[in-house]
């Protein structure tokens, strides 16, 4: 179980996380997406405490990460985005060496490692040395390493990131593996197609802020009461901007490539659209069409979080 | 201390350094170099001498002269050997990984250390039989050899915390090299420099005492090694110097290297990891 409280992060003046509070119980898997720069990683690294907090604080399994980071390091089997691997060490060295790290006996880590390396279908790379391979392959190795000392909780910062797509359905069927042993996961993506089948709860995360929350259900059925608003205007893209943005179910407002348009989500209903559209006339916009774009749940998504990857 | 030694940084890079064939060359030819220096030096002396012999002041010379080759060599390759072990783990992005484990960050503090300068330590305790040499011809005493043995042990380790203090505080491993550097620049060279300086002025004020200087021979780990070789040469200069021997400048300057190394390898355990209490607010 993860408990997250106000949790704020500054570097500088710069908020990348602002007051964020979870909870995650135990045993489900919660999906944190959010586009480049949302503050996944900030999050996951100062659960994993490798980061301070400016305020607030999480508790792991009811130890708290600030007054007991090493409890909190027992507990949780943290996989980064980006990570590097030793040069010169085999597969099976590179899992021994952190088993050590774990103060975990030899004679365990013998039996572990093979079953380590099965789960991770990496059983006939055992004595291949971990800088040559794939990428692919050094994900899966780290995340069984992020499995030796059997934590309860795991925080993943985008395992499939930079994966194939077969290697990604892999992923996740080890996932699920890992789902089905009782796991608490954390786990981060930019995309949320990809999380929403193997989440049980879901939450949305902007500049640093979480905007949504809830069941893959129930996130689904907010989405769904959501349109995709595109304004073209003829001069005055600014002006507009600046209009839609203070108008009242307006959300995830942005400007169009094309440079003369922007979008908006937005959750009114007809009747209200109709007098969003009139106040938008009695500014003086120069709008040249006002049309609403049909949607389903990755578009609605991809605007909330803007994100541009799909793949 | 038995968690130091079962210490797994340490087990791991043991098994990836003593591994290498390229280690034992480098060993190998090290030895082989070393050995070529001391017949060569052999050789011209006897050459030179009426009677074609070896003679223990001679002999005493040489190792002198090996002593400080290799104090040069470790001042020079410690700082290398260190000063990146942490940094270079930030940048290979593999030192995140290693801090989530349950390893103490003063475990892996030691276990880079050591682990880092052990084959220097290797080198200088495989030179010791070529060293004994000397022995052949007299001229020293065992206890001496001895005595520059744990002096260079004591100075790896002092220069190596010095390395790994850079390496754990700043970021980027070059510039972690860079000051170490400069720094066992500045215990050498520099506080000779500053010695030399402060000696000249004394003479122009034509005092005896010179707390300065002595500072200065003080923290130059060469002009230490020197009093163990030339104890005699040694103390007319502190005699000069107006502080006589109550008190040895050796033991003045393992006490402040200590100091020093305590302070360091502290301060490294402590920034390892960062500090989850800080700036609460709450
Ligand atoms: N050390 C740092 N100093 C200053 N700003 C930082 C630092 N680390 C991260 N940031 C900023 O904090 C914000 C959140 O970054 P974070 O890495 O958490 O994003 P993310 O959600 O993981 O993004 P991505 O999907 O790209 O991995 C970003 O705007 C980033 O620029
Ligand atoms: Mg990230």
């Amino acid at each position: 179980m993860i408990e997250i409280i106000d949790l704020t992060k500054q570097y500088g003046k710069f908020t990348a996380l602002d007051c964020l509070n979870l909870t995650i119980d135990k045993g489900t898997v919660f999906g944190f997406v959010g586009q480049n720069g949302a503050g996944k990683s900030t999050t996951f690294s100062i659960l994993a405490t490798l980061l301070s907090p400016s305020s607030g604080t999480a508790y792991i399994n009811g130890f708290n990460i600030r007054s007991e980071p090493k409890a909190v390091r027992s507990q949780i089997g943290y996989m980064p985005d980006f990570f590097g691997v030793y040069d010169q060490l085999k597969t099976v060295e590179y899992l021994d060496f952190y088993g050590a790290s774990y103060g975990i006996s030899q004679s365990e880590r013998n039996k572990l490692i093979p079953q380590l390396l099965e789960l991770v279908n990496l059983t006939d790379k055992q004595d291949s040395y971990v800088d040559i391979l794939s990428r692919g392959m050094k994900q899966r190795l780290c995340l069984a390493r992020s499995l030796i000392h059997d934590p309860e909780v795991l925080i993943l910062d985008e395992p499939a990131s930079g994966l194939d797509p077969r290697a990604r359905v892999e992923m996740r069927e080890i996932l699920k593996e890992l789902k089905n042993m009782g796991k608490t996961i954390l786990i981060s993506s930019h995309i949320l197609p990809e999380l929403a089948e193997m989440c049980d709860t879901i939450g949305i995360i902007d500049q640093g802020r979480l905007v949504a929350q809830g069941s893959v259900s129930e996130i689904q059925q907010r989405l769904k009461g959501e349109k995709l608003i595109v304004v073209k205007l003829q001069h005055g893209l600014d002006e507009a901007v600046r209009f839609f943005e203070d108008q009242p179910m307006v959300s995830g407002l942005v400007k169009r490539e094309d440079g003369h348009s922007l979008q908006f989500i937005y959750s009114g209903d007809a009747e209200d659209q109709v007098q969003l559209l009139k106040m938008a006339l009695l500014q003086n916009l120069a709008i040249v069409s006002f049309s609403e774009i049909e949607t389903n749940l990755e578009d609605v998504f991809m605007e909330i979080t803007k994100g541009v990857e799909l793949t | 201390m038995r968690n130091l030694l079962l210490n797994p940084v340490l087990n791991k890079e043991f098994k990836l350094r003593f591994r290498s064939f390229k280690s034992f060359l480098g060993l190998g030819l090290y030895l082989l170099a070393l050995s070529v220096l001391m017949v060569g030096f052999i050789f011209l002396e006897s050459q030179g001498s009426p009677m074609g012999r070896f003679r223990p002041e001679q002999s005493r010379t040489m190792f002198i002269l090996m002593s400080f080759i290799q104090m040069g060599l470790i001042l020079f390759i410690t700082p290398g050997l260190t000063a990146g072990v942490i940094s270079g783990e930030r940048e290979k992005q593999t030192l995140n990984i290693l801090l989530t484990t349950n390893q103490s960050s003063a475990s892996i503090i030691f276990g880079k250390l050591i682990s880092s300068v052990s084959f220097l330590l290797l080198m200088i305790f495989a030179s010791m039989p070529i060293y004994s040499i000397v022995f052949l011809y007299g001229g020293i005493s065992p206890g001496q050899v001895l005595v520059v043995l744990g002096y260079y042990i004591f100075t790896i380790l002092v220069f190596g915390s010095i390395g790994i203090f850079f390496s754990t505080l700043v970021r980027k491993t070059i510039i972690a090299m860079i000051t170490t550097y400069g720094v066992t620049l500045f215990l050498t060279a520099g506080t000779a420099f500053l010695f030399a300086v402060s000696m000249s002025v004394s003479q122009m004020g034509n005092s005896s005492n010179n707390p300065f200087a002595l500072f200065f021979v003080m923290l130059n780990p060469v002009m230490i090694l020197f009093s163990f070789l030339e104890p005699d040469a040694f103390s007319e200069l502190s005699n000069q110097l107006g502080l006589g021997s109550e008190f040895p400048l050796w033991a003045a300057n393992m006490v402040t290297y200590v100091l020093i190394m305590v302070l360091l390898i502290f301060i490294s355990v402590k920034k390892l990891r960062p500090n989850m209490k800080v700036k609460s607010r709450r």
